[in-house]
């Protein structure tokens, strides 16, 4: 009964998410890709969402589950044919072997979740600023090692020849069980634990919850989520390299969480699709389009300025978000009509 | 080695004054500003442009100063101030979005290529020749202007009231306003400070490095953000060691790694990063007996 009156909470955030993949598939060839971005957008953001929204304390390393799944999902792809072609010092496990679609994506999640376990296991014992930074300085090791390390994968180099498996149908599903996973966790016991850390951490220790492993939960499966999304963030690009999955993927979905607001899973979806749109809109108004008759053409490189724009704005007037890190509730005025 | 300290002495300056900056404007507000980087860019184009006309150098660096902590007022007025009081959160990725608008205002502006500015071009020159260690003027000047930026606020912070009412400010804004002490005096004060060392630092870095891109100073400004939180920033002495601290940190392993591993600096500079926070989380300097209280 009581999951019941909290269904709306998944069902809104996921029909929005239906709808764009059913606009997209109205959108011109060229034009479709913006919404198989904006799905997997949802995706990470979803991901980001789990740990950050739930726990309340900011991370900057989700992307690293990211870029760890996105890799993997990629360099497994790919025909070891091919790899042997292109990247001569892989290890051999990597270079001979290779994967199909949906088990690389498997693989994207179990790497993401054991990565964010070990780091999780040490770095959960921090809050606020100190856990910021270091698990930025995770990023940054992952960024590094990625960059320059070519036994495990393309280093400095763009990784293509990656098959391009997400279309609008596996952005969608994608997207859809992220929702769904980040919905179960927080109607769990585990989700409401974790909740209650975040409002008052001590008065949480009281009763008996124990932040450090709560919050090592929610990070693991947050770490499974991300990898996940890097999946199909790979799949749905057919290529990748390492500065895509760095500081301006994490500033940017940190951006789409904190705009849609960061406490609740419709702050997430919605923040997502918005932020996502507008990039996508404005990187196609470079160069040129037209709008209700007036032909719009901006300068290359307007899109980022107005991004940084809007981000700015929306904070200084909603600083708590776009929903105000509120679920989707039916109006009171038309339950009451129904009862 | 002594080569190896020299060079780690001269970023360990650079940073602490960035450090000194970022850990000002934090005191008062409880703001880390990620955007400090793209007033250290936004100067070193300025002096870049400034050459580019060939404006007499004084010139050059005198816009450079305007320019920096007109931004910084900007912030403050703009950002800053309507977003007071908020989650740090909110406030981070606010300072986060002006610095991604800043660097793409310079992307757009001046395109992804590098511009030369040659200014004081005479400082890189080494001092003497000396047989084993090259000693460049500019790590004097940066280690000079370090030791006085610091001398300088210690005496402001010390002795003046304006310096009273900013500690009173760091050490609990609220109390502080309520005692008397003009928020907004103290906090613009504290802003143009900030921008003052920004200023500072991007001639410096200019001198050190006269290519001027869209990036430039990022890397840097990430690093000493993070050695700012090592060293501790409820404190501003904390954060200044901090600062040095990891200057000194990078500089040491960018020397002292053999070349197949010199690329990994930075895995190595985050993960004794990583390390110090888990010993550490309050900041490496934090005094052992007084645990700071986490404030809402």
């Amino acid at each position: 009964m009581r999951i019941a009156a909290r269904l709306p909470e998944v069902v809104f955030p996921a029909l929005l998410v239906a709808a764009v993949a059913l606009l997209g598939t109205f959108a011109s060839r060229a034009n479709e890709i913006h919404f198989r971005t904006a799905l997997v957008d949802v995706a990470i953001v979803v991901g980001l969402y789990v740990f950050i929204g739930n726990s309340g304390v900011l991370s900057f390393g989700q992307i690293s589950f990211v870029a760890v799944g996105a890799f993997a999902a990629g360099l497994m792809t790919i025909s070891s044919g091919v790899k042997r072609g292109i990247m001569p010092s892989l290890f051999p496990v990597l270079k001979d072997h290779s994967l199909g679609n949906v088990e690389s994506l498997l693989l994207a999640a179990g790497l993401g979740a054991v990565f964010a376990l070990v780091v999780g296991l040490p770095l959960m014992r921090l809050s606020g600023l100190a856990a910021g930074i270091a698990t930025f300085a995770v990023l940054g090791i992952t960024h590094n090692v990625l960059f320059n390390y070519t036994k495990i994968g393309p280093g400095a180099t763009a990784l293509t020849n990656i098959p391009e498996t997400t279309g609008l149908r596996q952005g969608l599903v994608g997207a859809l069980i992220a929702i769904a996973v980040a919905w179960l966790y927080q109607l769990s016991r585990f989700g409401r634990m974790l909740r209650a850390t975040r409002e008052d951490p001590a008065a949480a220790q009281a009763v008996g919850v124990s932040i450090h492993r709560q919050r090592l939960l929610a990070f693991t499966l947050s770490g499974a989520l991300c990898g996940f999304a890097g999946g199909l963030f790979v799949h749905q690009a057919g290529t990748i390299t390492t500065e895509d999955v760095y500081l301006n993927l994490t500033f940017l979905t940190l951006a789409m969480l904190v705009v849609g607001g960061v406490g609740s899973l419709l702050g997430a979806v919605v923040g997502a699709l918005l932020i996502s749109g507008l990039n996508s809109f404005l990187t196609t108004a470079e160069s040129g389009i037209h709008v209700f008759g007036a032909k719009i053409d901006l300068h290359d490189g307007t899109h980022l300025v107005v991004l940084g724009a809007v981000m700015a704005l929306v904070l200084v007037l909603r600083p708590s978000g776009l929903t105000g890190g509120r679920e989707f509730r039916f109006p009171r005025r038309l339950l009451r009509r129904r009862s | 080695m002594l080569q190896t300290a020299f060079n780690a002495l001269a970023l360990g300056s650079v940073y602490a004054l960035m450090a000194v900056g970022i850990g000002l404007v934090f005191g008062v507000l409880r703001l880390v500003n990620f955007a400090y980087g793209q007033l250290i860019m936004a100067g070193a184009y300025t002096l870049a442009i400034g050459s580019e006309h060939g404006w007499p150098e004084w010139a050059s660096v005198l816009a450079c100063f305007g320019v920096v902590i007109g931004l910084s007022l900007l912030m403050e007025v703009g950002l800053f101030r309507p977003l007071r009081g908020t989650s740090p959160a909110t406030m981070l990725v606010a300072t986060f979005a002006v610095a991604f608008l800043l660097q793409s205002i310079a992307l757009l502006k001046f395109g992804p290529l590098v511009k030369t500015a040659s200014i004081f071009p005479g400082l890189f020159d080494p001092v003497g020749h000396g047989q084993f260690v090259t000693v460049r003027k500019i790590t004097i000047v940066a280690i000079v202007a370090a030791l006085v930026a610091l001398a300088a606020l210690t005496f402001l912070l010390a002795k003046t009231t304006i310096g009273l009412h900013m500690r009173a400010a760091s050490a609990d804004f609220r109390t502080a306003r309520l005692l008397g002490v003009r928020a907004n005096e103290v906090v613009t004060l504290a802003v143009v400070l900030s921008g003052v060392l920004a200023a500072v630092v991007s001639v410096i870095l200019v001198v050190e490095d006269p290519f001027v891109e869209p990036q430039f100073a990022l890397r840097d400004t990430i690093i000493v953000l993070v050695g700012v939180v090592v060293g501790g920033l409820d404190r501003l002495w904390t954060a200044t060691l901090g600062g040095f601290a990891i200057g000194v940190a990078t500089s040491v392993f960018t020397d002292e790694l053999s070349s197949a591993h010199s690329v990994y600096v930075d895995s190595f500079v985050f993960g004794l990063v990583i390390l110090v926070l888990l010993l550490r989380p309050e900041g490496l300097f934090a005094p052992f007996s007084a645990q700071p209280v986490e404030r809402a």
